[in-house]
């Protein structure tokens, strides 16, 4: 009985979202918002400057609560939930435990009190590491992974450049091996020549990891390079959604005709 | 219901300073921290005539819980006769019509900010801690709703932050003073900024010890049998300060010490931080290294002086 749970459970969607929707005021952030995502998938969200994307990313995540709908996670200790059904430990040990979240700012995203190596280890110890030694080295592991030089582990994140926060907050959020991971536009802030070397640092961990990936995007190049398959976003709706190819080299929408045209700056 | 009238000449004052209501009130949150050891306990901390940073909460705490039967001890850095201790001990003298002692023996209320005296503490005891900072977390994580959601779900990981910085700094546990223990196995507490030298007396202690942080308004307490744990790594396991000299004046040898430079040549000596156990042991015989020296008679002086009072 409990196998067949197992193997249900292991066929399921690792993530399934159904009905969103979130309003501030007389805005609507995310309307009627449906899709599944697999284990090892890469899905992008792309759309214009306020059109959803960062909110339905925090909704997924449980930072935010939607007003109506269901995010469904497939979780290594809960099997498949509801995470709002959840209490809010559970749903606050889900992520801690099973997700990352990469914020465009590393400000944000990193503690800037202490060392580039402490906010790297820290989600060991949010998870019960109590060996210091160990930590230590998976933490030089993943200074290598993430090309950062080890020589700075003890340095604080302020004296690294835009690139290495955003290294060291990519590290930070795979080193104890999540199976989803949330990304909100993680090349925003970078010149263009970092960029493209860290997206090639993102494909690779994430490939090699099996790891699922949501890229909130407005870069359609850095959707392109990482996504599996593309959702387009328009005043808080998905207005296109399939293979990213196919989205990118035969777009429906007309918005995303001009999003891939580029003759909407964005 | 009835207040109690101030038996001294200060008749402006109520017992105690604190007006009854607001006593009750304090006895209240330390009922509650009683119940829910290494809780942080709200209270409406009042206006008191010293600064924040000075005391106002112990004072708060020990306004609340002192009767005229009560016996007053106030050391500050473990001593009797630095000014703030003085000045906190001749208050409540005149304001409670308490007496008051240095010897912690025969102390029943004990006001302290940095340290638990020597002398093993006794059923019946009450340590009353001045704390500057309540809120252990709050040099990692500024937000007060994120701070109560992980003292809430006994998420604790984030404190490691801390020693893990320690290690990676000097190779061990450093950190002197607030070090960080989970009480009763279940809240995360700083015991402000006592020593962790002393955080081990903390553990299974026969007193009550009553923690009140004046402008942060917080009021925490670990009660006497209380299992009081210092965080720690498997491969860095907490250890306390040790000194490889004994007290220059009365020759303990495992007493928390004080470094005092004597001359502008760097001379040093240590001494014991607890004044009242250094002289304890000196009327007992004991005689250090330095015994005799012009610091040894000083103390006595100032000891002298406000006998005379
Ligand atoms: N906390 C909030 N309060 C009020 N309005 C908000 C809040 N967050 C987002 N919005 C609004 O919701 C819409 C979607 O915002 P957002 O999700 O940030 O879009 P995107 O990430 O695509 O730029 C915008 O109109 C934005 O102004
Ligand atoms: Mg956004």
């Amino acid at each position: 009985m409990e196998r067949a749970d197992v193997q249900h459970q292991d066929d399921a969607a690792l993530l399934a979202v159904r009905g969103l929707n979130k309003r501030f005021g007389n805005v609507v952030a995310c309307h009627d918002i449906n899709f599944e995502l697999r284990r090892g998938e890469i899905l992008g969200i792309v759309g214009e400057s306020g059109s959803g994307k960062t909110t339905l990313l925090r909704c997924m995540a449980g930072q935010i609560d939607p007003d109506a709908g269901q995010v469904v996670f497939n979780s290594r200790r809960h099997g498949v939930k509801d995470i709002f059904a959840l209490s809010e430990q559970d749903r606050r040990r889900i992520s801690r435990e099973e997700w990352g979240y990469v914020h465009q700012n590393p400000r944000d995203g990193l503690r800037m009190r202490v060392s580039g190596g402490a906010n790297v280890a820290e989600p060991l110890m949010m998870n019960g590491q109590r060996h210091y030694g160990q930590m230590r080295e998976l933490t030089l592991e993943w200074f290598e992974k993430v090309e950062l030089d080890i020589a700075r582990i003890d340095n604080k994140p302020r004296t690294f450049s835009g690139g290495m926060q955003q290294r060291l907050q990519i590290a930070r959020n795979l080193i104890h091996s999540p199976s989803l991971v949330f990304m909100d536009e993680p090349t925003g802030g970078l010149d263009v020549s970092v960029q493209a070397r860290l997206l090639d640092l993102m494909r690779l961990l994430v490939r090699d990891m099996g790891l699922a990936a949501i890229i909130v995007t407005h870069d359609i190049a850095v959707a392109r390079l990482l996504a599996d398959r593309l959702m387009v976003m328009k005043s808080g709706e998905v207005v296109e959604h399939g293979l990213t190819d196919q989205v990118l080299d035969d777009p429906q929408h007309g918005y995303t005709q001009l999003l891939v045209s580029s003759v909407l700056q964005i | 219901m009835t207040t109690q009238t101030n038996r001294m000449q200060h008749g402006a004052y109520n017992h105690a300073y604190l007006d009854e209501q607001t006593k009750r009130m304090i006895r209240r949150a330390i009922l509650k921290a009683v119940a829910i050891p290494g809780y942080q306990v709200p209270f409406g901390s009042r206006e008191m005539p010293v600064p924040y940073g000075w005391g106002t909460g112990g004072i708060q705490v020990t306004a609340s819980i002192i009767g005229q039967d009560d016996v007053y001890k106030c050391i500050d850095q473990g001593a009797d006769d630095t000014t703030n201790a003085v000045s906190i001990r001749r208050f409540f003298a005149r304001v409670a019509d308490v007496a008051t002692t240095e010897r912690t023996a025969e102390a029943t209320i004990i006001q302290t900010r940095h340290r638990i005296p020597e002398a093993p503490l006794k059923e019946g005891q009450i340590m009353v801690y001045q704390v500057p900072q309540p809120e252990p977390l709050r040099g990692l994580e500024p937000r007060e709703t994120e701070t109560r959601a992980m003292h809430a779900y006994e998420e604790y990981g984030l404190q490691y932050l801390s020693l893990y910085e320690s290690v990676a700094a000097f190779g061990r546990i450093a950190g002197g003073a607030g070090y960080p223990v989970l009480v009763d196995e279940r809240y995360l507490m700083s015991p402000s900024p006592i020593p962790k030298f002393d955080n081990p007396k903390l553990h299974q202690s026969e007193a009550l010890h009553l923690f009140g942080a004046g402008r942060e308004k917080r009021i925490y307490a670990v009660p006497p049998h209380t299992d009081v744990r210092s965080l720690d790594f498997e491969d860095y396991p907490f250890d306390v300060q040790s000194w490889d000299e004994v007290c220059a004046l009365c020759g303990c040898p495992d007493s928390y010490k004080d470094e005092v430079i004597l001359d502008d040549e760097g001379t040093r000596m240590f001494v014991c931080s607890d004044s009242s156990h250094c002289s304890d042991r000196r009327d007992a015989g004991h005689a250090g290294p330095m015994a005799g020296h012009e610091l040894d008679q000083g103390s006595a002086d100032a000891a002298n002086l406000e006998d005379a009072e």
